[in-house]
């Protein structure tokens, strides 16, 4: 399904915060405030909107998925778009909404218009806004992990790296294998803690192995998954959303860390 | 009582009512490699061939091919007792030409060292040999000797598989009762994913290609 | 055979802590990440061909019933024989009938994961018949008496070393200055030993990678020779195969012939691909007197009629165990059947039962590598959900782990609700996070900190701030 590519010259975006970014890291609300307004959009954030369902889906509860998705398709359906922080909240809502209403005709309806207008943050900002970046400098070596939903479900690859390669004095050193899983996948990683830490230290490895200073993804699980094990091994590679780079929001402590830390 | 085989089919019958069934597909594509003149193919199929580890020899006669066999094997080391499939084609050879050979015809047994075997055709799209069972070409001699030397008219070479299969639906009325792909010499890599060329197939694979002439 | 998936989490485990396993597994995932880009390079169109293939499984399986009759005919045509199966007791059962009746005692066989789904060694051993597998890796597995851990690479979980040993154990004739340090003396050594087996067969057996219906053909691809030393020398020849294995046309398999064995090892095409039809002919000097074709449904039919269907155009190539990271990590072994890795993680529960295997389809991190590597474009990822959703539905998953998702739900599709009680759950964490910004250990998600740090929320949720702008 191709998303609609007209757009208003400015449009009203919906800003789908998601759960994590809401619970745990405002500030990347705050950063994908700051590149869509840039970007030219009008934001609105929903008030009513909580969770995508993704968690619920993924564990087979399709009845309780399916009535997060119904708070969130009826508190988005009058914005131009629907924008997440994430390829795996904005792949529920795009892949598998429609999925979720096979048997009510009129609901399926809805949820296929909303799902034609949601994107992901950093695709979005390339693909539909064509933004060309804040011309905001960063220094530091980075290395970025492609998040599976975004990566297989939505196409993003090159999007994150046309901007990072846009950031003056951000040197982006990739990693060996950046399509490989770290192992979040959602409730998998407490479901199975072991296998779930066996990936993470392969993803953590090849981080370690690129030399970079700070590792950035699209997606606060994986992001969550990787400085929890980073930290636990006692790394100093800092662990942030590639919003708040993009955004030069990078003044706060990363993830996981505080001033004094 | 209903039979298994009744049971099944009626099974699938049950499973496959409901749907709305897809029709066959419409197109099998064809890898670009698989198509070009004939000199570029023949060119492909000795490319693709050596890289699979089958060794080449070209010769311009039939009359050649006891000298090439002759020259592969002493390069080899190996001893001149070749095992030829009884095809008249390999049987009016001019043998005597490579004294050092010593030549019978049939079917492969337990201790042949080498086999000398037509091939039916070569698939430029992957260096592969297409050979089949018949009574001129007993299909032992394609997989037990430890050395398999296959005999191939360039005029034989084609570009994919599927032209391979048309050569032999043209030749043959009947399907022969076995018919082999072949891609250089056997191979495993069960061992820690180590290849090791030659385990229960033959250990060398080596073609003589006969230029422009039938064998 | 025996399964151990309810076992899952304890034979996980016991493979996450067996450092030969890891290193044999992250060597197969590397020279896959190096591998399967490598030779797809070289033939720009093959995702046209996938879906050429994908289309020819979907046709043959939507035609299931007219080409099995199609192949019946014309391998009945060509002097062979059909043996319908309904269960795996009944193809071994079928298979010993017909080895009584040549009065056979020595079985060589090819490479068939059917026959480890129906346990046919253990059942021809029991019958006083000697089997010998012939494939060098399942040859291996046979002497140490375990079962294959890769659809393709059955033995990929060992060593060299462990090869050596196995040979010294086994092979009583086995000159004790014979040097066994190179794979290279290994496959001779195996060689040595299988050729005299080949010779005296009574009876050959094979899977089959396709059966074709226009000409009631068996194609195998094998890289040894093995497959073909089987089907070629013995004076019979078994095919065992399950029925979803029947395509339409030799032209199909073709196609799928160009897919396979660059999904499954990196290679252009495999050293030989067989395609068998009948018995020996008038006049022909070798080949088997006898050809059979055992057909195996074993509950495929009602697959077919089921929300699993599509797992049922898979040709085992293994290219999904190849590339998943879960797999990578443990291995094939730890899914506790035949079939390890994504496609087991769909299969088995089918097989086995699902109270049996409910593990399998939840540990994965539904990352997606499978579906993106599979030469048939089954959507794995999907086929693990539907599962979930039966485990779900059947109250199969731990109390806990539904109470907390119950509970989750109930407040996030209560935002009035949700929003005070994230307020003061984000703001406990934030003060218990304290200066370092995380948290070593959470009581109540001991799942997380057992290896990892707990990331403390940054403080005050975003809604909050928004409304307070
Ligand atoms: S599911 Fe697909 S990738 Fe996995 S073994 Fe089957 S065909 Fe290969």
């Amino acid at each position: 399904m191709t998303p609609v590519s007209t757009h208003p010259a400015s449009p009203t975006v919906g800003l789908f915060v998601t759960c994590l970014v809401d619970l745990f890291r405002p500030s990347v609300g705050f950063a994908s405030v700051a590149l869509l307004e840039a970007a030219g959009c009008r934001i609105v954030v929903p008030p009513a909107q909580t969770c995508c369902g993704q968690p619920a889906y993924n564990a087979g509860a399709s009845e309780t998925a399916a009535e997060l998705a119904r708070n969130v398709i009826v508190s988005f359906e009058n914005c131009d778009y629907v924008v997440a922080p994430s390829g795996s909240c904005a792949a529920m809502i795009r892949l598998h909404y429609p999925r979720l209403f096979r048997d009510d005709p009129q609901m399926k309806f809805r949820a296929d218009a909303v799902s034609r207008k949601c994107w992901e943050l950093v695709s979005f900002l390339v693909d539909e806004m064509h933004f060309e970046g804040l011309l905001n400098d960063f220094d530091g070596d980075v290395t970025y992990h492609d998040g599976c939903s975004g990566l297989r479900e939505l196409g993003i690859r090159d999007q994150p790296r046309d901007l990072m390669g846009k950031i003056a004095g951000l040197d982006l050193r990739e990693l060996s294998a950046p399509d490989v899983c770290c192992g979040f996948g959602g409730a998998f990683c407490v479901k199975y803690p072991q296998i779930s830490q066996a990936m993470a230290d392969n993803k953590i490895d090849d981080i370690t192995a690129t030399g970079a200073d700070t590792v950035l993804a699209g997606d606060l699980g994986c992001l969550m998954q990787i400085a929890g094990r980073l930290q636990r091994r006692g790394s100093p590679v800092r662990v942030r959303h590639i919003a708040e780079v993009l955004a030069g929001m990078t003044d706060h402590p990363a993830i996981g860390e505080t001033k004094e830390s | 009582m209903t039979t298994a085989r009744d049971d099944i089919l009626n099974r699938i019958r049950r499973a496959n009512g409901g749907i709305d069934r897809k029709n066959a597909p419409t197109s099998h594509p064809v890898p670009a490699r698989a198509l070009g003149d004939h000199a570029v193919l023949v060119g492909r199929f000795i490319d693709m061939a050596r890289e699979a580890a089958a060794g080449i020899s070209r010769v311009n006669h039939r009359s050649d091919i006891p000298m090439a066999i002759s020259a592969f094997l002493a390069a080899e080391n190996l001893a001149g007792e070749i095992r030829i499939s009884p095809d008249p084609r390999l049987e009016t050879l001019p043998w005597e030409s490579a004294p050092d050979l010593s030549v019978s015809a049939g079917r492969a047994r337990a201790d042949d060292p080498v086999s000398v075997t037509p091939a039916f055709a070569g698939i430029a799209e992957t260096g592969t040999l297409m050979v089949h069972s018949g009574p001129d070409t007993p299909n032992t001699l394609h997989f037990l000797p430890e050395t398999h030397i296959a005999l191939l008219s360039t005029e034989a070479i084609v570009g994919g598989y599927e032209d391979a299969w048309a050569r032999l639906r043209a030749r043959f009325e009947r399907l022969p009762r076995s018919v082999t792909l072949i891609t250089g010499p056997s191979r495993s890599s069960d061992i820690e994913r180590k290849v090791q060329i030659g385990v229960h197939g033959p250990r060398r694979l080596h073609i003589v290609l006969i230029d422009g002439e039938e064998i | 055979m025996r399964s151990t998936s309810d076992r899952f989490p304890e034979n996980a485990a016991r493979a996450l802590g067996d450092p030969t396993l890891r290193a044999a597994l992250s060597r197969l995932q590397q020279d896959t990440r190096v591998g399967r880009p490598a030779i797809l390079d070289r033939l720009p169109e093959f995702n046209a061909i996938r879906d050429a293939a994908s289309d020819i499984r979907t046709h043959g399986l939507d035609h299931l019933d007219v080409h099995l009759e199609i192949f019946e005919r014309n391998v009945q045509e060509n002097g062979g024989h059909v043996h319908w199966c309904r269960t795996g007791d009944d193809a071994c059962a079928a298979i010993h009938e017909i080895c009584r009746a040549r009065g056979a005692k020595l079985i060589v066989k090819g490479k068939s994961m059917v026959s480890e789904e129906i346990a046919l060694n253990d059942y021809l051993l029991a019958q006083d018949l000697e089997v010998v597998e012939t494939d060098l890796g399942e040859y291996i597995l046979q002497l140490r008496g375990e079962t294959p851990s890769h659809v393709v690479m059955p033995a990929i979980h060992l060593t060299q070393d462990g090869v050596s040993q196995t040979f010294r154990d086994h092979h009583d004739d086995l000159d004790a200055g014979r040097d066994l340090d190179e794979a290279r003396n290994l496959t001779d050594e195996a060689r040595d030993k299988l050729r005299g087996k080949f010779l005296a067969a009574d009876i050959g057996i094979t899977g089959a990678n396709f059966l074709v219906a226009e000409t009631g053909t068996a194609v195998i691809v094998t890289n040894e020779g093995n497959g073909d030393l089987t089907q070629t020398l013995p004076p019979v020849h078994i095919v065992l195969a399950s029925i979803e294995k029947i395509i339409p046309t030799i032209t199909d398999a073709l196609s799928l012939i160009r897919v396979l064995a660059r999904s499954a090892t990196g290679q252009e095409i495999t050293c030989y691909t067989t395609f068998a039809t009948g018995p020996r002919r008038d006049g022909d000097l070798d080949g088997p007197e006898e050809f059979h074709v055992v057909l195996l449904d074993n509950g495929r039919a009602d697959l077919l009629g089921g929300e699993f269907r599509d797992i049922l155009r898979c040709i085992r190539c293994g290219a999904c165990q190849s590339v998943c990271p879960v797999y990578g990590a443990i291995g094939g072994h730890a899914y506790g059947w035949v079939y390890g890795g994504p496609i087991g993680a769909v299969l088995t529960p089918a097989f086995i039962g699902l109270e049996g295997a409910r593990d399998l389809p939840e540990a994965s991190s539904l990352c997606g590598a499978c579906a993106d590597v599979c030469p048939v474009k089954i959507p794995i990822p999907d086929l693990l959900r539907r599962w979930r959703r039966r485990s779900h539905g059947q109250k199969l998953s731990p109390p806990r782990a539904r109470w907390g998702l119950a509970l989750w739900a109930w407040f996030a599709s209560r935002p009035e609700l949700y929003r005070p009680a994230a307020r003061i759950a984000m703001a406990i964490l934030h003060w218990a996070g304290g200066r370092q910004g995380r948290l070593h250990r959470l009581p109540f998600a001991r799942g997380w900190t057992v290896s990892r740090d707990f990331p403390a929320p940054e403080g005050g949720t975003f809604m909050d701030q928004w409304r307070a702008k």
